[in-house]
């Protein structure tokens, strides 16, 4: 059973209070002497891969190295430790905090049920090799973090777009990605479809939610307050009606003035 | 020769019955309802419990069809990406006239929760739409209740299709 929390009055409170809250990190563990994770370690390091750090975490290896090995060293882990599957791959944008992208490459060996995964940095605008030649998986899974990020693969077979349309512009999961104001995202459809003069006659998109547009009289209609359909607009404001005695002012709360009368009443 | 003498005035004036072009139109067309098959996300499992045995849309006329020439009415169930947006405009457009648009769900309707870069915010910027479902998703009585819209709304209006054009905004 869930814990009982009282939902009376709800809506008045912020969800959140702390605003500097810092999510506790995840611990990391050395790696065990004589585990399959040691093992895979020293195949790395004997083939002549610089492993820059090597911990456990949540029961999966972690394993950096620098991104001009990264090939090497998925085919030593694919051959000595048996990973066969490469179960994702895509990159997180640190470019604000420390100007690079960390590509991930999460590995899965099915035989003994564990997870590797394989971390690496690269600098903004420096490109990463293809790793479709050791796991087929890699083809789709690089065109998505082109798309997303704008990393560009070497020698991919077909590095394309693969989510957003070929001519969208920027790389959606970039933080610097603008959530509102874009122009290109906003028209995009009209654009495509109609061209730029129907901007005008389609007009811009609504974000909000709420709005109420009182002054188009076929998609909307004011409770208390109606206009015949279709109405000419400019006679919204003189032919608009209140109706006073259907709806009662004692029974909505009005939460802009801070009516307590619904509370009163439970 | 006919042998038989038929009375007009009794029996509501069997075998004659006087209408109007347009009732009989609108009859024929309100009554075989052909729903293009498109769902887009989670709506589209609502539309195909519609049309399977428990709420039988068949016993309307309605029958789902997987080609817009065959189709009267687009049933725009779920989300529609900027991506396809276009594609969904090109299957309007390929639909013989008469055709209805019925949107259904929040997302079709304003984009719904999905407030993003990616999502048309309502599919009225695209095509013009007959009917608003809301919900999320809308139960199959809910789409049940939206046909039945549609066929009054079918009822009501002139059969030649010229006069509604001030109806359509593109």
């Amino acid at each position: 059973m869930r814990r009982y929390s009282p939902k009376k009055n709800v809506q008045a409170k912020a969800k959140y209070n702390d605003r500097f809250w810092v999510a506790p990190r995840v611990p990391r563990e050395s790696i065990e002497e004589g585990s399959y994770f040691a093992e895979a370690v020293e195949a790395l390091q004997a083939n002549g891969i610089e492993v820059l750090e090597s911990f456990v975490e949540l029961g999966q290896l972690v394993v950096k190295i620098n991104p001009e090995q990264n090939i090497a060293t998925l085919t030593t882990l694919k051959e000595k430790s048996c990973v066969k599957m490469c179960s994702e791959l895509s990159a997180v944008d640190y470019l604000e905090q420390d100007g690079e992208f960390e590509i991930f490459y999460q590995l899965l060996n099915l035989d003994r049920a564990q997870r590797v995964r394989v971390v690496t940095r690269i600098k903004e605008g420096q490109a990463i090799e293809s790793i479709e030649k050791i796991f087929k998986m890699a083809n789709f899974a690089e065109r998505e973090m082109y798309d997303m990020f704008g990393i560009y693969v070497n020698n991919h077979p077909y590095l394309k777009r693969i989510l957003m349309p070929d001519d969208w512009y920027g790389h959606p999961l970039l933080k610097t990605y603008p959530l509102q104001g874009d122009e290109h995202a906003s028209w995009y459809e009209v654009d495509k479809i109609f061209g730029k003069e129907y901007r005008d006659v389609i007009g811009p998109e609504i974000r909000d939610t709420a709005t109420i547009d009182r002054y188009d009289t076929e998609r909307f209609s004011r409770v208390g307050h109606e206009v015949p359909f279709g109405a000419d607009p400019e006679l919204v404001d003189t032919t608009e009606k209140s109706i006073e005695d259907g709806y009662s002012k004692t029974v909505l709360t009005d939460y802009t003035t801070g009516s307590r009368e619904l509370e009163n009443r439970r | 020769m006919a042998q038989h003498q038929v009375n007009y005035a009794s029996s509501g004036g069997l075998p004659v019955v006087l209408t109007s072009a347009d009732h009989l139109i609108n009859w024929g067309r309100s009554n075989s309802l052909w729903p293009l098959t498109y769902g887009l996300a989670c709506c589209a499992i609502e539309m195909m419990a519609s049309g399977a045995s428990r709420y039988d849309f068949d016993r309307m006329g309605v029958i789902f069809r997987a080609s817009p020439r065959q189709s009267d009415v687009m049933i725009l169930a779920g989300t529609l990406t900027k991506k396809h947006a276009e594609f969904t405009r090109r299957l309007y457009d390929q639909m013989a006239e008469p055709k209805w648009v019925i949107s259904m769900g929040s997302c079709a309707n304003t984009g719904g929760m999905f407030n993003t870069y990616s999502i048309v915010q309502g599919v009225d910027r695209i095509v013009p739409v007959d009917i608003y479902l809301p919900g999320c998703a809308p139960r199959p009585e809910t789409l049940q209740y939206a046909m039945m819209m549609l066929q009054k709304k079918i009822r009501r209006e002139s059969a030649n299709m010229n006069k509604n054009q001030k109806q359509r905004f593109i």
